[in-house]
């Protein structure tokens, strides 16, 4: 523990590791987001929360680089990630970020191998030995509980869930430091979903990720975020602790969002 | 270790006509090291609320809860993350879980997460859950399957292993038998006894005056509510 409040000289970062600031993006007259402002701390967990078309993956799309904001400043450890170069920009989200999708399709090369899949990011930030790589790909193949055996297969034999692990270890086998989730646990089955929590439960902990996921599901939220972001309509309406934020909601669309949620 | 001056708390119903319900207004109390303050007062009379606003998990409205030196009150949601960690414990009388997860590692999650050693946090949970009667048999299994009973000791289990500064504790001994009882009762007097600050309701009296040097009334905290 604290490795992940360790800076690369191996201080304490008295900063936050990203910090964003008055993030807006539009489509035409439509917002998209509105002045979103947020810092994130080493090994901390923000779960964005909203119902669809509420702007939070449009929000996690510009702070991951995939859109450009229209206003605000992005900093990454210090750095304006708006202003980076394109080559500086790619060796973050090759290293230093992981982006997991929530289809696993769109964060996997279905052609190939899972060993493969994992090997290739590895490959990205200059891995060259070919039994080091097989070696690592086996191990984080173990991590997220898919059997060595089935490292040349390809992920399009897997299970939703098997898929969904794959992304997991080809994203985080760079030993990245932030990591964006857009709905991980979205396409899955409950019993699926609850093993995949566990599993990212354990990796955020034992890493020291920083991580912000997006989701509906605020059970989700309760079991993986230390603070929560509550959108509508583009905008940030609540902001707090997880839990306190789902016990105690203080604006009007947060009491309707937590008690909306079907009770079993 | 635990101070709490003027505070406050009320409800704002947004959907529901925006009823403002006062809840709390002008609570004070402090708890030492190595003392326990048990909560009276009758249902309703807010003994959880004011617990729940010690552990974060309720907005103040007004007012101070300084825990080792942190104003819950008005902390960022990443300094009472600390806290929790380190310092401050809750039992609270539901235990909440992700659902699979073995019995051990849910005793053991938050040594794991101090960054304690796994043999060491699993064998400091093993040692608890066997204090507390869980048959060996059950703790690679997951605890949402338990009794209430049962849940309500692997709760306790994971409450008591680290060994917190300050310590809620909402209603420990409800729906345990007298050997399991007697179990609760000494874990809480030998927190106690290593220097623990504990605020707890106990609906169980005999538990209450053994454990407890003081008791608080809220019912001195409650608003007088409009008719």
């Amino acid at each position: 523990m604290g490795a992940g409040e360790l800076g690369i000289f191996g201080k304490m970062m008295p900063q936050p590791l990203l910090s964003v600031h008055g993030l807006t993006k539009r489509y035409g007259a439509r917002i998209g987001c509105a002045d979103v402002s947020f810092d994130l701390w080493p090994g901390e967990v923000l779960g964005i929360v909203g119902e669809s078309g509420s702007g939070k993956s449009t929000l996690l799309s510009c702070l991951a680089g995939h859109q450009r904001p229209d206003l605000g400043r992005i900093a990454y450890d210090g750095a304006d990630v708006l202003t980076l170069s394109e080559a500086e920009r790619r060796r973050l989200l090759r290293s230093d970020w992981a982006y997991v999708h929530q289809n696993p399709r769109d964060g996997l090369r279905m052609g190939v191998s899972a060993g493969g899949n994992v090997g290739e990011r590895l490959m990205a930030v200059g891995a060259r030995n070919y039994g080091a790589i097989r070696d690592t790909a086996t191990d984080w193949l173990g991590r997220v509980e898919i059997a060595a055996e089935r490292i040349d297969d390809r992920p399009s034999a897997f299970s939703g869930g098997m898929q969904q692990r794959l992304q997991i270890a080809r994203n985080l086998v760079t030993g990245p430091r932030l990591v964006f989730m857009d709905e991980p646990t979205g396409g899955l089955d409950v019993s699926v979903q609850a093993r995949l929590l566990d599993l990212l439960r354990g990796l955020v902990r034992d890493l020291g990720l920083s991580v912000v996921i997006v989701t509906h599901d605020l059970a989700v939220v309760r079991l993986l975020a230390d603070r929560l972001m509550v959108m509508k309509s583009g905008r940030v309406v609540e902001t707090g602790l997880t839990d306190q934020v789902l016990d105690d909601p203080q604006h009007a669309y947060t009491q309707l969002l937590v008690s909306s949620v079907l009770q079993v | 270790m635990i101070e709490i001056s003027n505070l406050s708390k009320s409800f704002t119903l947004h959907n529901q006509g925006s009823a403002v319900i006062p809840v709390m207004a002008g609570a004070a109390l402090s708890v030492a090291r190595g003392e326990c303050v048990g909560l009276v007062g009758q249902s309703g009379a807010g003994k959880s609320t004011l617990m729940r606003m010690v552990y974060g998990n309720y907005l103040a409205a007004g007012g101070s809860i300084l825990v080792d030196g942190l104003d819950v009150v008005t902390a960022q949601p990443r300094e009472i993350v600390a806290l929790r960690r380190a310092t401050l414990g809750y039992v609270s009388q539901f235990l909440r879980v992700v659902p699979r997860v073995p019995t051990i590692e849910v005793v053991a999650e938050p040594l794991l997460v101090l960054g304690v050693p796994p043999d060491e946090a699993r064998a400091r949970a093993a040692s608890l859950l066997a204090r507390l009667n869980i048959p060996e048999r059950l703790w690679s299994l997951s605890p949402t399957t338990f009794s209430g009973g049962e849940q309500q000791r692997v709760n306790i289990a994971r409450g008591f292993a680290h060994g917190y500064p300050a310590l809620l504790l909402d209603e420990p001994t409800a729906s345990l038998d007298a050997a399991n009882r007697e179990v609760v009762l000494s874990l809480i007097e030998e927190a106690k006894a290593r220097g623990a600050a504990i605020l707890g309701i106990f609906h169980d009296e005999a538990a209450r005056e053994r454990v407890c040097d003081r008791l608080v009334d809220v019912t001195a905290f409650t608003p007088a509510r409009a008719a």
